[in-house]
């Protein structure tokens, strides 16, 4: 049970990606603390890559993980900009009144 | 082994003690220092792993980029965040309710029907031996993976464009420097002859 091997390196991540869903859950209101949980939710995928990526002695598990760093990082830099044009147009951030398109 | 072990313990305990906090803490600056601690935590999990190039690539991409770009944006902003909070504990039951439940599920499936022992998947890119990881991640990346690697460069171009599009603003009333019109400016509008009639003034 100690020993370590795979499955407790996926158990981490498990426990990661759950809370980064929580994190999304809890903080409603504030996108900052949401855009960080899902990151942390990225996190974990990147931690499942590795961990099999050991496991299965296959180096295509890491390649990805630099593709899913890519995109977490763009992924970042868009949201960031968005968050930084609604607070110039709206003076907050409050997301959960974020509805001026519904019509 | 048994030090590997406890490291690995003490990182991954750190990890989710730190994400924990980037979730739950009342000030947004804490929630970011708390990210950076957990994704030094996860380079190290890297480094135990045997992807030093993943690893060293997780402290400077988002160490030192993500986290910063999220520093900054936070501090930029003038926010009252006490009020952002005002309905965590509103939130706080259903959303612990149903991490717990997803929490559960996903250690159910991996107890129960991951099998490490099993007969390993067909492995399309083998670690090779003698090779540092860098070397074999360049070899493959540059080669078996170069679509997929000219894609995520033009990814990281649009996040790139599409923020400064975003964010890009022309205020009214700031002087601005154009240079086109200052060399093309010649001696008829600039310099005028005036016949100054004596005791008259111009």
């Amino acid at each position: 049970m100690l020993e370590v091997g795979i499955i407790h390196y996926l158990i981490v991540a498990a426990i990661l990606f759950v809370i980064g869903v929580s994190g999304i859950f809890i903080n409603r209101k504030n996108i900052i603390v949401i855009l960080m949980s899902v990151e942390l939710m990225l996190l974990a995928v990147n931690i499942n890559f590795v961990a099999f990526s050991a496991h299965l002695n296959d180096l295509a598990g890491q390649i990805f993980t630099i593709f899913i760093l890519t995109v977490a990082a763009a992924e970042a830099a868009i949201g960031l900009a968005i968050l930084v044009i609604y607070y110039r147009n709206r003076g907050n951030i409050a997301v959960d009144d974020a509805n001026l398109m519904k019509g | 082994m048994l030090i590997a072990n406890i490291l690995f313990y003490i990182l991954s305990f750190v990890l989710v003690f730190s994400a924990l906090i980037v979730v739950s803490s009342r000030n947004p600056v804490y929630s970011i220092l708390f990210l950076i601690l957990a994704f030094f935590n996860s380079a190290g999990l890297f480094l135990m792993l045997g992807a030093e190039f993943i690893s060293m690539l997780m402290v400077i991409v988002y160490v030192g980029a993500v986290a910063v770009l999220f520093l900054f944006v936070v501090m930029m902003l003038d926010i009252d965040y006490t009020k952002l909070r005002s309905g965590f504990a509103k939130y706080l039951p259903v959303g612990i309710l149903v991490s717990f439940v997803m929490l559960i599920e996903l250690v159910m499936v991996l107890k129960l029907s991951f099998d490490s022992s099993a007969q390993k998947a067909v492995i399309s890119a083998p670690i090779p031996e003698g090779a540092t990881n860098t070397q074999a991640l360049g070899a493959i990346l540059y080669t078996d993976y170069i679509y997929p690697f000219q894609i995520a460069g033009l990814v990281l171009l649009v996040a790139m464009i599409g923020a400064i599009v975003l964010t890009l603003r022309t205020r009214e009333g700031v002087k601005k420097q154009n240079i086109t019109k200052q060399v093309m400016r010649d001696r008829k509008d600039g310099v005028e002859l005036v016949k100054v009639q004596s005791r008259k003034g111009v």
